[in-house]
């Protein structure tokens, strides 16, 4: 009985001595004060310091886009309702200030649902592409977009050239920025409403338009966008907690409690094991690039095909950097002209920046995952994409509290817009 | 034994070497083809290369012998052999009056291991520059 007793305690016993031991090794992991960072994790930390930014990129497609006016008239703009099939969306109804530019939905709602999620405008200045397939090349352009799409501002280019040159306010400020100011009034060369490609009567009534008379509906249309740019422009990131505790890093100088051990931990994962560096790099944390990361379709949808589809779209845009409504010079859209097609490309998407992520979920190009535990869990599990190929195809394997210490990273990346308060309310 | 101790050493040294000590600048000078057939240089408009920047760089071609080469045919590709995926942009190179070759369109995206290859046509004759980077 003994013996009995003995031949089965001692493997118990071995087996909880080894779980102890496990557990131990767990808590040290999770518990034991982060160690000293090496010279390559310092250039890397400096790498992703706001200090890093380098200044915002002039955009040789919008000859405004640094104009002082430029930007209070797109600030009109951006909140003006009456840009709007039903007088009640503006840009700011999805691109809501006091959610860094975004909304909360999974996909945008003005007057319908729109295809994605909202992204954020901050920072966007420096994204040689928009939108989440980067089919368009500049912020003007991209403005342009949602104002004749019948599930955002449902309104047509001729209306709203119409409103601009005919408001006194916006008239008076879009001579000074132009230098010339078109006469819309005459109704029988231009339509109440007009746009191609919007529904067959606004079509119908631009096709019935002379063609020099479209040509300056475009180009008014274009300002229209040129303006909002100057404004969107100025929506540029603050430092946030992980910015102060880069700067000391950098300086070398004793961080002090500025970050966590957690949060430190979380942003030595970020740099190595996690991986979350190779796309989400620079100062914005983002290349601003395409990438295909396996994120499931949001339900009922068809997989998106994404940036394959966008490349082509921007190419053909008439608004685009080559295209005759852009101030850019012959040799100046190296962005467009050196953009590339391919496999790769198939259901790859723009990888969004991470600061300010607290506040603006749901994540994703459809808003598919509500969390950052979630959107975590995502990369860590790797799985296969829906079509193409899961460029991050390689499970992560982090621990739990490791993925907890990177959430907890992530957090520190919140500051407020890098602007007077004024620009974020409408103008008085 | 002590071979041994050697060896595991310098796996341990290379395993754990930094990446960030390793080139981020182009090599300056000429870079000698595969075959041996032609020399090339290259200025890069951004010095050192910084990732998520859109750039040029300007190639000067010599044969063997030293002599410059202003009519070569020259195209360029590359990836990050370690991601599998290719470039984020798609270079184009023209020939510029100096005789140099001018390569736009060039941008970087992520840091890490690159290898670039620049393959050269000239009267039939074809050879190949491999350069690797490590950003």
């Amino acid at each position: 009985m003994t013996n009995q007793q003995s031949g089965f305690s001692k493997p118990l016993f071995s087996l909880v001595l080894l779980l102890a031991a496990l557990l131990v090794t767990w808590l040290a992991m999770a518990w034991w004060p982060p160690s000293p960072w090496s010279e390559e994790e310092k250039r890397f930390i400096q790498s992703l310091w706001i200090g890093s930014l380098p200044s915002v990129p002039d955009d040789p497609s919008n000859a405004v886009d640094t104009a002082p006016l430029a930007a209070e008239l797109g600030h009109a703009l951006f909140f003006d309702m009456r840009l709007s099939a039903n007088n009640q969306v503006n840009c700011a109804f999805c691109h809501r200030p006091d959610r860094r530019f975004t909304d909360g939905m999974e996909k945008a709602r003005a007057l319908g649902q729109s295809r994605r999620n909202t992204p954020s405008i901050v920072g966007l200045a420096y994204s040689p592409w928009l939108y989440w397939d980067g089919r368009r090349d500049s912020l003007w352009s991209q403005a342009l977009s949602p104002l004749e799409d019948p599930q955002e501002h449902g309104s047509n280019r001729m209306a709203i050239s119409r409103l601009v040159t005919s408001d006194m306010e916006y008239a008076e400020l879009y001579e000074i920025i132009f230098r010339e100011l078109p006469d819309f009034t005459d109704l029988s060369r231009f339509p109440e409403h007009a746009a191609p490609e919007v529904n067959e009567e606004w079509a119908a009534a631009w096709e019935s338009m002379e063609e020099e008379d479209r040509l300056l509906v475009n180009t008014t249309f274009a300002n229209v966008g040129k303006a909002i740019a100057a404004y969107e422009k100025l929506m540029l990131p603050s430092p946030s907690r992980f910015d102060e505790y880069a700067e000391a890093i950098v300086n070398n100088e004793k961080p002090g409690d500025i970050l966590n051990q957690n949060e430190i931990k979380g942003l030595r994962l970020f740099m190595g094991k996690g991986r979350c560096m190779e796309c989400h790099n620079g100062p914005l944390f983002t290349n601003n690039e395409f990438h295909n990361t396996g994120v499931l379709s949001y339900p009922g949808d068809l997989p998106d095909r994404g940036r394959i589809d966008g490349v082509r779209e921007v190419r053909r845009n008439e608004f685009n950097c080559i295209g005759p409504y852009s101030d850019a010079q012959p040799g100046q859209c190296l962005e467009l002209t050196h953009a590339r097609e391919g496999v790769e490309l198939i259901a790859a998407l723009k990888t969004p920046s991470l600061r300010n992520l607290e506040g603006t979920a749901p994540y994703m190009h459809k808003g598919q995952i509500d969390t950052l535990e979630e959107t975590l869990d995502h990369y860590n599990r790797a799985p296969l994409a829906m079509i193409g190929h899961n460029e991050a195809e390689e499970p992560l394997g982090l621990l739990s509290f490791e993925l907890k210490q990177l959430e907890a990273f992530l957090l520190t990346l919140s500051a407020p817009v890098a602007v007077d308060q004024k620009w974020l309310e409408p103008p008085r | 034994m002590s071979k041994k101790v050697f060896s595991t050493g310098l796996i341990f040294i290379i395993a754990f070497m930094p990446a960030g000590l390793m080139a981020q600048a182009l090599p300056k000078g000429m870079l000698e083809s595969e075959k041996r057939l032609y020399k090339l240089s290259i200025e890069s408009e951004l010095n050192p290369i910084a990732i998520n920047r859109i750039h040029s760089w300007i190639l000067r071609l010599q044969d063997s012998s030293g002599t410059s080469v202003h009519d070569a045919q020259i195209s360029f590709d590359g990836g990050m052999p370690e991601h599998n995926h290719g470039l984020a942009t798609a270079p184009s190179i023209v020939h510029q009056e100096d005789g140099s070759y001018l390569l736009q369109g060039l941008r970087f995206h992520m840091m890490g291991y690159w290898e670039l290859v620049l393959t050269i046509n000239h009267n039939d004759v074809s050879d190949t520059v491999l350069l690797t980077l490590d950003l």
